[in-house]
């Protein structure tokens, strides 16, 4: 029995996703393997072989994995993928976008969002927008997974020493082509990795209102995110989304602020450890999880917030 | 060129589920269903593009029971032209369905299939990316824009961190995310039109595609419930929490 994880990175760094991953198949048992497929990407099969837990690393250095397009990971993925019991990558939108390409050319089911390791063939993950849990069983020889990063701790980046080996099949399927990316910059920390949160929704009223919640998270070196109400609204991204059909974060502390609580939104923040609500409304739905729950004008209470850090 | 869209019968997107007592799965009984949200985008965008003259025919196809017809008849009624109905009281996974869909593909020849990013019910997504994989065709997945010019098809994705654009080979495969557009609403005339379009029924066994389990549900529960707190009364004494009672700050 092994596992094969699939790296997250940009050629330039690993992904701290990929290590909730390799906790995960650390917790399914056997060895564990890590693929780095990508480009100019040494550095990061460097950063994958001292990763604890790690056995082998293997690196798959070519222009065709340049932009890791899943028309030609895939089939990579796929021709290593039959030497291995699990192959697994962390529920990220690369993992989404790649993984079940590599379940069809297996012929194998994949599990998505696993949040829970039961066995080797067990697993638990997430259903109905967080409202039900299911525990599911793999019946396929490869079992192909994604790993939400919540229900995992991250493995230790150092103390593992694996030997690196050179991936020569080269894979290009020739259908698709990188155009661009437009990444968001921001000196703020990025939502799935940051320590503290603070969430706008619909009670925010405006986009320009959000710029009240980006001084609060200056002060205490947060991520800013939003609820799908404020996303649907136009306020803000939808890269900001928090919530089921967004991004699942689970930080120190979460500020809420003018978000009602919707159960797509809760499903996305519930695993915070501290949950601050701020809305005027007392029956909002979220002061039902809230730690803290202060039942206020955000236009009064986050300024005077603001004010006392 | 005639775009193929996927549409799924789903429970009502305001409707709370409920896990059943012996929780064996959740209890659809009596409750409201409905298209789920991303192939109402998914059906809009392909319409757009039959408005735009870019695409000549829409053809809606859904898998699962007769009821299903519904679903496909809204779609009819927002625009699409023909639907087809892969009727299967089975549960059909995504590795099953994109078989079917593959089959489906190969008797329609479609330039461009868009469907959603996930159902709201399993919250798998993992078909389109799956029905690339068995056609061979590439994927423009999560998708915010889509722009057709020639046998390409342009693809902005919202990926983490921000967006990505990909160029795909035409046949592609798109599957929408939120953003792509906001889905109309059906006029009324426009629901009594769609009673009379097209709408074909088809079997797995049509298909020569055998439904088999890849997994066995063994069990649904509710989601550990999270203890409500406490209410504060004012900023000061939730900065003093904050420090000095949960230490976070």
């Amino acid at each position: 029995m092994a596992t094969l994880i699939i790296a997250e990175h940009d050629n330039q760094s690993l992904k701290g996703a990929t290590l909730n991953a390799v906790t995960a198949a650390t917790q399914i048992g056997g060895d564990v393997h890590i693929l780095v497929a990508g480009a100019g990407c040494q550095g990061v099969a460097d950063a994958a072989a001292s990763v604890a837990g790690i056995s082998k690393v293997l690196l798959a250095d070519n222009a065709a994995y340049e932009h890791q397009l899943a028309e030609n990971v895939s089939l990579l993925v796929a021709e290593l993928g039959t030497d291995y019991s699990h192959v697994i990558a962390p529920a990220t939108t690369a993992g989404k976008n790649l993984m079940p390409r590599v379940a069809a050319l297996l012929d194998v089911a994949q599990l998505s969002d696993v949040i829970r390791v039961d066995s080797e063939d067990t697993f638990a993950r997430p259903i109905y927008a967080g409202n039900a849990i299911a525990t599911v069983k793999s019946l396929d020889a490869i079992k192909v997974i994604t790993i939400r990063g919540t229900g995992f701790d991250a493995a230790a980046a150092e103390g593992g020493s694996a030997v690196i080996e050179a991936v020569t099949a080269v894979h290009d399927a020739g259908i698709s082509t990188f155009i661009g990316e437009e990444m968001a910059k921001s000196d703020r920390p990025e939502l799935t990795a940051a320590s503290v949160i603070v969430s706008g929704g619909r009670g925010m009223g405006n986009g320009e209102n959000f710029a009240l919640l980006e001084s609060l998270a200056d002060k205490l070196g947060a991520a800013v995110g939003a609820s799908r109400a404020a996303v649907d609204a136009g306020f803000v991204p939808n890269d900001m989304q928090v919530g089921q059909t967004g991004k699942i974060v689970a930080p120190d502390l979460y500020i809420a602020v003018g978000i009602s609580g919707a159960i797509q939104h809760l499903a996305g923040m519930k695993d915070s450890k501290v949950i601050v609500a701020i809305n005027k409304d007392e029956e909002a739905p979220i002061f039902s999880v809230a730690d803290y729950g202060l039942v206020a004008d955000l236009f009064d209470a986050v300024p005077e917030l603001d004010g006392k850090l | 060129m005639k775009v193929l869209v996927t549409v799924k019968r789903v429970i009502d997107y305001n409707v709370k589920v409920r896990v059943k007592s012996d929780n064996s799965d959740v209890d659809l009984n009596n409750v409201k269903m409905a298209m789920n949200p991303f192939c109402e985008i998914a059906v809009e965008e392909a319409v757009r593009l039959k408005e735009a003259g870019v695409a000549s025919e829409v053809v809606v196809v859904s898998l699962g029971p007769q009821a299903a017809q519904e679903q496909l008849r809204t779609a009819l009624a927002l625009g699409a032209d023909r639907g087809i109905l892969v009727q299967s009281d089975e549960n059909l996974e995504s590795l099953t369905v994109a078989k079917l869909l593959a089959k489906v593909i190969g008797e329609e020849q479609p330039g461009l299939v868009i469907m959603g990013k996930q159902a709201i019910d399993t919250d798998n997504n993992q078909t389109g990316q799956m029905l690339a994989a068995l056609t061979g065709m590439p994927q423009g997945t999560f998708a915010s824009e889509v722009k057709v010019s020639g046998d390409k098809v342009q693809v902005t994705r919202e990926v983490d961190g921000g967006l990505q654009t990909v160029e795909l080979t035409m046949p592609a495969i798109v599957t929408t995310d939120l953003r792509l557009n906001e889905p109309r609403y059906a006029s009324l005339p426009n629901i009594m039109k769609a009673k009379r379009k097209p709408l074909e029924t088809k079997t797995p066994e049509d298909l020569g595609v055998a439904v088999k389990a890849h997994t066995q549900l063994l069990k649904v529960e509710p989601p550990a419930q999270r203890q409500a707190g406490i209410k504060v009364t004012s900023v000061e004494e939730l900065v003093d929490k904050l420090k000095n009672e949960a230490k976070v700050i």
